[in-house]
């Protein structure tokens, strides 16, 4: 099978979509005739919550093996230097909303965090700018938006990645505003290279599919043990623990949920996925969306990690300023949804 | 003659190195093979995504891991 893909990448594609459309159509009968081998009653807390853990993880899973195929060919397009290029010499406010985009476009690993710094300050983008990718790439990830896709629709998924980049393009802005250049290491400015630029193979078709391929088996074989988790916990404390449990602690009524959801979520690093079961379960027993979004943007979009590795080209009040401009953002979302809903 | 991976601990520099060191040993090359993991050295070679792949001082690739067959390729190019 994997042979067959790494030689015939682009019918392996034709074949596993039709198998895809077939598994996805299937869903609802497959967890049905599941639940009535089983021979559980319909209705009884334990066969819903069984029938709901059935449906769920193949239908995640299988939207998630979808969009990080996708997403893993259009980052073939989207190159590091590419995204530099683009953002080049751009003002602010127009940069800061195009690279809040390419940030969640272009390949991102926060282990590459400084010499992509380094490569678009180098280059002439603007500090904002340039913190503006900085902000949307680790925020709006593909995993979790389409974990909040498949678990609590589109409406929440879709808020997640407009405010996510409000968040990036604002505090970006911001940032440049400020004219904190001189808070940049000063060694950042001395690199002299003159090693050539790397010049660029353009892969072929065949290459980007492969490349998308490749990418399911890196990023689904991780995160499927925390989709089991995480709608594990869904169905198992649905009906268990009362469901206005978390009301009264992150309810909307407790205005100082949302300062201390993000307090809480800066210093704790996960990634998109292992932060989903904790989500489910907040929103389930009764957190506000508000605060819940809050907490989930401060634990993936602002890692103690990845501060600590910005310190080697940011001194210390910008690293403070990065932290509070983006806390600040997070924080807003977080009354915003609160008091719209 | 020298191949360098540059990379300071991300999960794939480590796939890239190990899959080097096993590509010269199968096929005895014999190349001085080097991981590079200071940041001001990995800068210098302009890349913004590890693991970078630099043979004989030119930037092969950064941020992926190439095939086999395209690695081999290059350090065979190298031994000349």
């Amino acid at each position: 099978m994997i042979k067959f893909i790494d030689q015939h990448p682009i019918s392996a594609t034709v074949i596993l979509t039709g198998l895809w459309i077939t598994l996805y159509a299937a869903l609802q009968p497959l967890a049905d005739a599941f639940i009535s081998i089983t021979g559980l009653t319909s209705g009884e807390h334990l066969t819903e919550a069984l029938r709901f853990f059935v449906f769920e993880v193949p239908k995640v899973l299988l939207l998630l093996t979808l969009v990080v195929f996708v997403v893993g060919i259009v980052r073939t397009y989207f190159s590091p230097e590419r995204t530099r290029k683009l953002l080049g010499g751009k003002s602010l406010f127009a940069g800061n909303v195009l690279a809040s985009m390419l940030g969640i476009v272009t390949p991102f690993c926060s282990c590459s965090a400084i010499p992509l710094f380094i490569g678009f300050v180098e280059a002439g983008v603007p500090l904002g700018v340039t913190f503006s990718f900085l902000i949307a790439a680790p925020m709006i990830n593909e995993i979790a938006v389409v974990l909040l896709f498949g678990l609590f629709g589109w409406q929440t998924a879709f808020l997640y990645m407009s405010t996510g980049l409000l968040i990036a393009i604002t505090a970006g802005y911001v940032i440049g505003r400020l004219k904190v250049e001189h808070l940049v290491e000063d060694w950042v400015y001395q690199i002299h290279s003159n090693a050539a630029v790397m010049e660029e193979i353009v892969p072929s078709f065949r290459d980007r599919i492969q490349s998308g391929f490749g990418a399911v088996k890196d990023i689904v074989a991780k995160v499927w043990p925390y989709l089991l988790l995480g709608i594990g916990v869904g169905a198992g404390i649905h009906g268990y623990v009362p469901e206005n449990f978390m009301a009264g602690l992150m309810g909307k009524s407790a205005w100082w949920s949302v300062p201390a959801a993000v307090l809480i979520g800066v210093p704790l690093y996960s990634n998109a996925a292992g932060i989903i079961p904790i989500v489910h379960a907040l929103l389930e027993k009764g957190a506000s969306l508000g605060t819940t979004l809050a907490f989930m943007m401060a634990v993936i979009g602002l890692s103690l990690p990845e501060t600590i590795i910005l310190r080697k080209v940011l001194k210390m009040p910008l690293i403070f300023i990065f932290v509070g401009v983006v806390a600040g953002g997070i924080i807003f979302v977080g009354y915003f949804f609160n008091f719209v809903y | 003659m020298k191949v360098q991976i540059l990379g300071a601990g991300c999960a794939k520099c480590k796939t890239l190195e190990q899959k080097v060191r096993q590509l010269n040993d199968v096929h005895a090359l014999n190349l001085e093979i080097e991981k590079v993991t200071d940041l001001q050295e990995i800068i210098k070679y302009r890349i913004m995504m590890t693991p970078g792949l630099v043979i004989d001082g030119v930037v092969k690739s950064a941020g992926s891991i190439p095939k086999d067959s395209q690695l081999l390729e290059w350090m065979k190019g190298s031994q000349k």
